[in-house]
């Protein structure tokens, strides 16, 4: 009962803190419209790119494409270092059959609409190229006949049957000429980063989980600063409280809180921001609950090592800032294996990898049992020493 | 003898290397009113954090109601008004008695009632609504002793409880205290007014981690050959 109280306590000063809940849930929309407004205006970009060597025809379906413009260069220093003073986005050089396109990638959403131009422009004249094709097979395919319809008419010698069998054979040979130009080979390089850099859909769940930790994490241990340094806590411990109430009904608030975060933050990105959720949005929530009270508790522990808000607002970069660069914004395998073995230890990665697959995989819950299992290992244990914690102030 | 509700023999506790209090034997029996005064920094705080179990006896022995300190349960007989008002702004009066109330496991059909009377005790009864934000220094200090009084506690231990509170309501505060010393319950307080060390049954004069002296006030005043306790207190402390 006392852990209610203490509960409906919390919530009721939350509530009345009118700028925080603002902060709580206005700011994380505005950072998100802004970034996808940022991260997602690739239909205005204008890219150029470089040639080298490749066909007229390639050329030409590549320059009809819409704010896509190209230059040929001649050898491929020439057009690396126009990459290189930012004159093109990307280069396409074609070796024999086979084409190596290098992006700059300094901005994903030129590189992505590199990509998509240039297989646009291969289909299109590869189509053509089949159409052409096909004409000249069927005129072939005429020929023979009438070759052979000749042949018939001539009559009569045996060798006839060899010399069908070398045209066919021609015939196959061409065939498997135009096959193997159908389907030439595509490589890709970056000059900056990979394939997978600075797209949104895959930063969002990082940063859906990143909002709700820093939030909870800074308010919660701001709120138990407080008790400590007003005398609340001392007064509250004066009572026959026990000290894991306190801390279950700071739980139990921040929960509630962390659900309501949650949910809007979640609604905000699929109806607002149009992002596609193939899993259970139910499970996105539930991951991130988790999340939130694994920040609640870390904040509880840490707000004992502080003696004032400002002390609190020191761990920022300490706790904080480390979390982004470990949760998985930026992928971990191009790491040192060192610094991998560090993001083992951040709660982020966890619910990061748990959400990302939900929401770009569909993975339900029950196959996520290591992320949530890591989470609630550290729920457990920081829960513990915070209630072990709150010795200090009460040895009872 | 009376039965002691406080009793502290020899009691003892270090800080790390800092010794706060050497050896204190102090009691509190029911129905009477225990004063404890001496300069800041002689550890009146130190002694009430024992007695209330938040910190633990480094020698000798704090008992209360014949309990071994420190001892959850115990709690909820005691009222406690700590030195800071200690005070949650954001709600208000009545929500604040409601919370202190229900942590200190009043039924919820009691709380009502015990709510009223203490607030009628500190004169607070018609600021009840509004938020403790808006309060004046002296209307928080009230609200916080009401706290104290919730709940009817066999004890009271109030670390500095008039300060800041104007001299009617302070007689009025005294008066209370009175009625329920008489009632046969107990009080430990800390004072640093003087003339309020008066009014108390016996007080206990704390120097340097050592109770220097225990005794009525009149016996204290006689025993050191002075008109007041303020005096006995300069004397004490070797100041001429």
């Amino acid at each position: 009962m006392r852990t209610i109280a203490i509960m409906n306590r919390v919530l009721k000063e939350l509530f009345r803190d009118k700028r925080t809940l603002a902060l709580m849930f206005i700011a994380p929309i505005l950072i998100m419209l802004l970034m996808s407004v940022i991260f997602n205006t690739n239909s205005t970009t204008d890219v150029s790119i470089g040639t080298v060597g490749v066909t007229k025809s390639l050329n030409k379906e590549l320059d009809g494409i819409k704010h896509v413009s190209v230059k040929k260069y001649t050898t491929k220093a020439k057009a690396k270092k126009a990459l290189k003073d930012d004159k093109v986005d990307a280069i396409i050089k074609k070796n024999g059959n086979n084409y190596h396109l290098t992006y700059a990638n300094t901005d994903s959403t030129k590189t992505a609409t590199v990509k998509l131009a240039f297989k646009n422009a291969v289909t299109t004249t590869s189509i053509n190229k089949l159409k052409s094709a096909l004409k000249q097979s069927t005129k072939a395919t005429m020929k023979l006949q009438a070759q052979l319809q000749a042949l018939q008419k001539q009559a009569a010698a045996s060798q006839t049957t060899a010399k069908t069998t070398s045209t066919k054979a021609t015939a196959n040979n061409m065939a498997t000429k135009s096959t193997s130009q159908k389907t030439p080979k595509i490589t890709n390089s970056y000059v900056y980063g990979d394939k997978d850099t600075g797209y949104f859909a895959k930063m969002l769940p990082i940063l859906m989980g990143f909002f709700v930790f820093f939030f909870v994490f800074l308010i919660s241990g701001m709120a138990l600063l407080k008790e400590r340094t007003t005398g609340t806590l001392d007064r509250l411990l004066a009572t026959p409280v026990k000290r894991s109430s306190i801390v279950f009904g700071y739980m139990l608030s921040y929960g509630i809180l962390a659900i309501i975060q949650t949910i809007e933050i979640v609604m905000v990105t699929v109806w607002l921001l149009g992002i596609e959720v193939v899993g259970s949005l139910v499970s996105v929530v539930i991951i991130n609950l988790l999340l939130a009270l694994v920040a609640l508790a870390f904040g509880i522990l840490l707000s004992t090592f502080a003696n004032s808000e400002f002390q609190m607002m020191q761990f920022i970069p300490i706790v904080i800032v480390p979390q982004i660069f470990f949760s998985g914004l930026i992928p971990l395998d191009s790491m040192a294996n060192w610094i991998k073995g560090i993001s083992y230890i951040i709660p982020l990665k966890y619910s990061g990898d748990a959400v990302n697959s939900i929401i770009m995989r569909g993975t339900s819950i029950m196959d996520l049992g290591f992320n949530i299992g890591m989470l609630l290992i550290f729920l457990v244990v920081l829960t513990i020493l915070n209630i072990v914690g709150l010795r200090r102030y009460r040895k009872v | 003898m009376a039965t002691a509700i406080i009793d502290l023999q020899h009691l003892a506790k270090i800080f790390g290397k800092q010794t706060v209090l050497k050896d204190i034997n102090l009691t509190v029996n029911a129905g009477e009113i225990v004063g404890l005064i001496g300069p800041s920094g002689a550890g009146k705080s130190t002694v009430i954090k024992v007695t209330l179990g938040m910190e633990v006896a480094s020698g000798g022995s704090a008992k209360v109601f014949d309990t071994q300190m420190p001892n959850r349960q115990l709690l909820s007989r005691i009222g406690y008004m700590a030195q800071t008002d200690a005070l949650y702004d954001s709600l208000s009066g009545y929500e604040n008695l409601k919370f202190y109330g229900q942590m200190k496991g009043i039924s919820k059909d009691d709380l009502p009632q015990a709510i009223q009377h203490v607030a009628e005790v500190v004169d607070l009864t018609k600021d009840l609504k509004k938020r403790v934000a808006g309060y004046s220094g002296g209307m928080m200090r009230r609200l916080s002793l009401a706290i104290a009084l919730l709940g009817d506690p066999d004890l009271l231990i109030l670390d500095e409880p008039t300060v800041g509170i104007d001299p009617a309501l302070r007689r009025q505060i005294w008066a209370e205290l009175g009625r329920i010393r008489d009632a046969g319950r107990s009080i430990l307080i800390t004072t640093h007014v003087m003339d309020e060390a008066e009014l108390v049954d016996r007080v206990a004069l704390l120097l340097d981690g050592k109770v220097m002296a225990f005794d009525e006030p009149v016996v204290l005043k006689h025993d050191y050959g002075v008109d007041s306790i303020e005096d006995v207190f300069l004397k004490a402390e070797g100041v001429d």
